[in-house]
């Protein structure tokens, strides 16, 4: 009995940091759905939206604002450097690469994660700003059934109410506003989108605003876990097998692999990180990403694709 | 002299297939290998400028050097072959500990079959090419995927490769022969009885080693295998269908890829480094490589130097020049200047020049061809 | 042209089924190709042209049907075990390689021709020189022949598309294949090109004996080239026989050349 409460503490556990994770393959899957662009940057701007959370946050309460004032406040500022940098990127590099083939694009998103993550800690700083906007403790369940319960941390469970609010927000979004629907029918078919009359241009800046408030979203929970750092954007990596795991274009498989990895992590940890030195959740995504590239190259939920010529 | 190739008639097939069919391009070439191969190490032989310290040698040539050599091995497999790579660090770090173990002795103890597998300690040379072997066996591993998967997803592969040497190196005590500290020494580098220790010797050692893999990789990368490496690059479906098979194309330039990587990492901890930690070969290495590929132009060997040479020395200056305009920028600052250069050199290069800088170089000898009559 | 030999088939396509998911591309086509032949297939655009030529190179699997090609039937092949049993390709919408010259696209096209291994191209010295030099010699031929010198050089991405399909007819010769298939080689060129391409097919077909197979839209290019004609709609062949007897044909003058394209 101790040994599966065990085992269920640290599936819990796992699941729930795999919600994190998910949180950011979504946006990941946002950008390549709409433009097909595999979006390295996504990891930067968890970053920068949690700096520029962070820092408004800190000054404004510096600054005598009540606290309520000043979260709304800095949610709003960030979401303004958000939007700022989804223009930028549609305007100075994505625009100009349109028609490009997919490595093209991908390296020139490494370089925009390099421009993004040296500008955001030019003004924002490069330290550890802790967060607080989540309870941090615990609760401990089925004390009856388990000598000392199950521990499961709040801010687990807020990420995962939040990651679902999310994802309802955004079917909404796509199934509901003319922009949504306009965003689905350039994901299938890049021409469509000038019959639905609206630019291109004006679509992937949308795409690309949207990923970036769901790194903001994302910035505020694992900021508030880990504190706002540098090696937020190299957990936000995990989301690329996350993603392969899942399939590239598929949100609901986004939000599985995420569950996978996380909880698959942790428990490769326990069960088996002592006997071969420890440390396996640094790799333990990126192999199994690799045997389910083999097995099944479109991922889980992905579409296969014939190629013509 | 003026930089013309008329009246220089090529008579046979073989003249027009050379690296360098114009006279003054060869020209330079020579001088250039002599500067590098004489006047370089006679110069710091007596300290003469700029070699006053060994500052240049060291910290500058010495490095660029290796990193060039890696830059080409990264360019293979990504700029000619088109397979994205985020692994290049992990296929230094396999060569630079496999010769590491190689040179030291393997032993693998097989308790339970109750016997052990022993190398003795191997010849430093041997050493550095079969670490470049091994790594060369494990990119072809990590390459199979990529005859399932395109492009993109591949990057996620290499990343496994990455994290997961990484990994290894740092938790498995074996590959550090149990080392306390994680941290390695280099073995005596030996050569048939010559010893290399002083800066110029190592210098000369590696340029030995960049001159002759960079002559051969041209020469691949201008055959056939490059032209089929090239084919899978621009458009696989079609390669196929003229009788390109993925899987050999694929492999070998996994295989050759990493085997230069390999052999630049073994370069890297034996003469560079001397004693490293794992740390010396994390992704921020293979994000370099991948720079230094792009801005020196994708598919150039030419390119590689050139990218090289620029990340290295873009902070060196950042360093320098503020200080000597008496506006120190702190160490910080640097970093995260040098971060946002690199990235929008990288956005712009791929915009404007996705061959880079060795693009550049030769449009501009273009012009100079024509000059003074631009038509 | 070339007088074919009525018994001497190189290609039998029998019962072909394609279908992608819902849609049917080819719906129990069978037809053959006789050797030393120029074989044209017709029809209004998505009848299943493309589709069919992808099919006989192994690149699409149909879901029924066999392939007969010199006398083997074959299950399932890869598309470049197709090249290697001497069928070669030109794509409708030119697939060259874009970052490489001309010359070094029609140079892949020997590929298969290549008798020296990695190792010796590493060195590229004596035997593999000699090698690589001798294949220059029979691509600058084919350069020649098309009339191309000048732009041997060039990157293929900066060409005019009349020049690329003919770079890319270049890189299929290369191969000195047996069955030549040309997905519209002529599309979008203008009346001389037109010309020039049509006297490129007529002059392989005679001087190499090499077996054609043309899609074409132009009628009075393919009734000038071709030895017969088959006609799809829809997935379906509708006719088959030479090119009077197809154009006398009411079903094609319903299907196709009634239609204004
Ligand atoms: N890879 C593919 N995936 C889905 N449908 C395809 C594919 N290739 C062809 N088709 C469909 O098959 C039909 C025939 O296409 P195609 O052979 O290209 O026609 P044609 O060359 O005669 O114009 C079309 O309806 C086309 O949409
Ligand atoms: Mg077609």
């Amino acid at each position: 009995m101790i040994a599966f409460g065990q085992f269920l503490e640290v599936l819990i556990g796992g699941l729930m940091s795999g919600v994190l994770y998910s949180l950011v393959a979504l946006g990941f899957v946002l950008i390549f759905k709409a433009s097909g662009v595999f979006n390295y940057a996504q990891g930067a701007m968890v970053l920068l939206a949690g700096l520029a959370l962070v820092r408004a946050l800190d000054l404004l309460v510096a600054n005598g604002f009540p606290l309520w004032v000043a979260v709304v406040l800095a949610i709003g500022f960030a979401a303004v450097i958000m939007a700022a940098t989804a223009w930028l990127i549609e305007r100075f590099v994505i625009g100009p690469l349109v028609n490009q083939d997919a490595l093209t694009l991908f390296m020139s998103t490494i370089g925009v994660t390099f421009v993004i993550e040296g500008v955001a800690e030019m003004i924002f700083g490069s330290d550890v700003y802790p967060l607080r906007l989540f309870p941090t403790d615990a609760w401990f369940l089925f004390e009856g059934l388990f000598p000392g319960g199950i521990l499961v941390n709040k801010l687990d469970v807020w990420g995962a109410l939040i990651a679902g609010i999310l994802v309802g927000g955004l079917a909404i979004f796509f199934q509901r506003t003319k922009t949504g629907r306009a965003l689905r029918a350039v994901a299938d078919d890049h021409l469509a989108a000038h019959s639905v009359g609206i630019p291109i241009s004006w679509i992937w800046f949308v795409v690309w605003l949207v990923a970036g408030l769901v790194a903001l979203v994302a910035a505020t929970v694992w900021g508030t876990k880990l504190g706002v750092q540098f090696s937020i954007t190299f957990l936000a990596l995990k989301a690329l097998p996350v993603l392969i795991i899942g399939g590239l274009t598929s949100i609901p498989g986004a939000i599985v692999g995420g569950l996978i990895v996380g909880a698959g992590e942790k428990i490769a940890e326990v069960y088996l990180g002592p006997s071969i030195g420890g440390g396996i959740e640094y790799w333990f995504a990126y192999v199994l990403a690799l045997a389910v590239l083999l097995v099944r190259p479109q991922g889980l939920f992905g579409e296969r694709i014939i190629e013509r010529i | 002299m003026l930089y013309r190739e008329a009246g220089q008639f090529k008579t046979t097939y073989a003249e027009d297939m050379a690296i360098f069919p114009i006279r003054q391009d060869r020209i330079a070439l020579a001088i250039l290998v002599g500067i590098a191969f004489i006047g370089v190490p006679l110069l710091a032989t007596f300290h003469v400028w700029p070699f006053g310290s060994d500052y240049l040698l060291w910290a500058i040539l010495l490095p660029f050097l290796i990193l060039a050599l890696a830059a080409i091995g990264t360019n293979i497999l990504v700029g000619y072959c088109g397979q994205i790579s985020l692994g290049s660090g992990a296929f230094m770090a396999i060569g630079a500990y496999s010769a590491y173990k190689l040179a030291t002795g393997v032993h693998i103890p097989l308790a339970s079959l109750g016997f052990a597998i022993a190398i003795p300690p191997l010849p430093v040379l041997a050493s550095i090419l079969l670490g470049g072997l091994m790594s060369a066996g494990v990119g072809i591993l990590f390459g199979i995927p990529s005859l399932r998967i395109k492009g993109l997803y591949l990057a996620v592969a290499t990343l496994a490769a990455q994290f997961f040497f990484d990994w290894a190196f740092l938790r498995l005590p074996w590959f550090t022969n149990y080392a306390p500290s994680g941290s390695v020494n280099a073995p005596e580098l030996d050569f048939f009885g010559v010893v290399v220790r002083t800066p110029v010797e190592r210098y000369l050692l590696c340029l030995l080693f960049v001159t002759v893999l960079a002559v051969l990789a041209k020469n691949l990368v201008r055959g056939n295998l490059g032209r089929q490496w090239m084919a899978i690059r621009d458009m696989d479906i079609a390669a196929e269908l003229i009788g390109i098979r993925p899987l050999y194309a694929k492999l070998t330039a996994f295989a050759v890829s990493s085997f230069i990587i390999g052999v630049a990492g073994a370069l890297w901890g034996f003469v560079y480094l001397g004693s490293w930690e794992p740390l010396a070969f994390s992704i921020e290495r293979s994000l370099d490589l991948l720079f230094m590929v792009i801005i020196g132009g994708l598919g150039s060997i030419m390119g590689s130097f050139i990218g090289a040479a620029f990340i290295l020395i873009v902070p060196i200056l950042l360093n320098v020049l503020p200080t000597e305009l008496g506006l120190p920028l702190s160490t910080q600052t640097i970093t995260h200047l040098q971060f946002i250069i690199f990235g929008s050199l990288i956005c712009y290069l791929l915009i404007k020049e996705p061959h880079g800088f060795a693009r550049l170089i030769s449009i501009g000898k273009e012009k100079l061809r024509l000059w003074p009559f631009p038509y | 042209m070339r007088a074919p030999d009525t018994n001497d088939i190189l290609l039998e396509v029998e019962r072909v089924v394609l279908s992608f998911g819902g849609v049917k591309a080819l719906r129990d086509v069978s037809f053959n190709i006789r050797k030393g032949e120029i074989r044209a297939i017709i029809g209004p655009n998505g009848a299943g042209k493309t589709s069919m030529l992808n099919v006989i190179n192994g690149f699409y699997r149909p879901n029924h049907g066999a392939i007969t090609f010199k006398g083997r039937t074959r299950a399932k092949m890869q598309p470049f075990e197709a090249a290697r049993g001497g069928i070669a390709r030109t794509f409708q919408n030119v697939a060259l390689f874009k970052g490489m010259s001309a010359l070094d696209n029609i140079m892949a096209g020997r590929t298969l021709k290549v008798r020296r291994g990695l190792l010796w191209q590493v060195l590229r010295l004596g035997p593999a020189l000699a090698e690589e030099v001798e294949h220059r010699r029979k691509v600058e031929e084919i350069i020649d022949f098309l009339e191309i010198e000048t732009i041997r050089k060039v990157p293929v991405g900066r060409l005019p598309y009349g020049l690329q399909k003919r770079v890319e007819l270049g890189r299929a010769l290369a191969m000195e294949p047996d069955l030549l298939l040309l997905d519209e080689p002529m599309a979008g060129m203008n009346l001389e090109e037109k010309e020039d391409m049509s006297r490129f097919i007529i002059d392989v077909n005679n001087h190499y004996g090499t077996t054609i197979a043309l899609i074409e839209h132009d009628m009075a290019v393919v009734m000038d080239l071709s030895d017969r004609v088959a006609v799809l709609d829809h997935g379906v062949k509708i006719a088959d026989g030479t090119p009077d007897e197809v154009k006398r044909s009411q079903v094609v003058i319903d299907a196709y050349l009634g239609v204004a394209h």
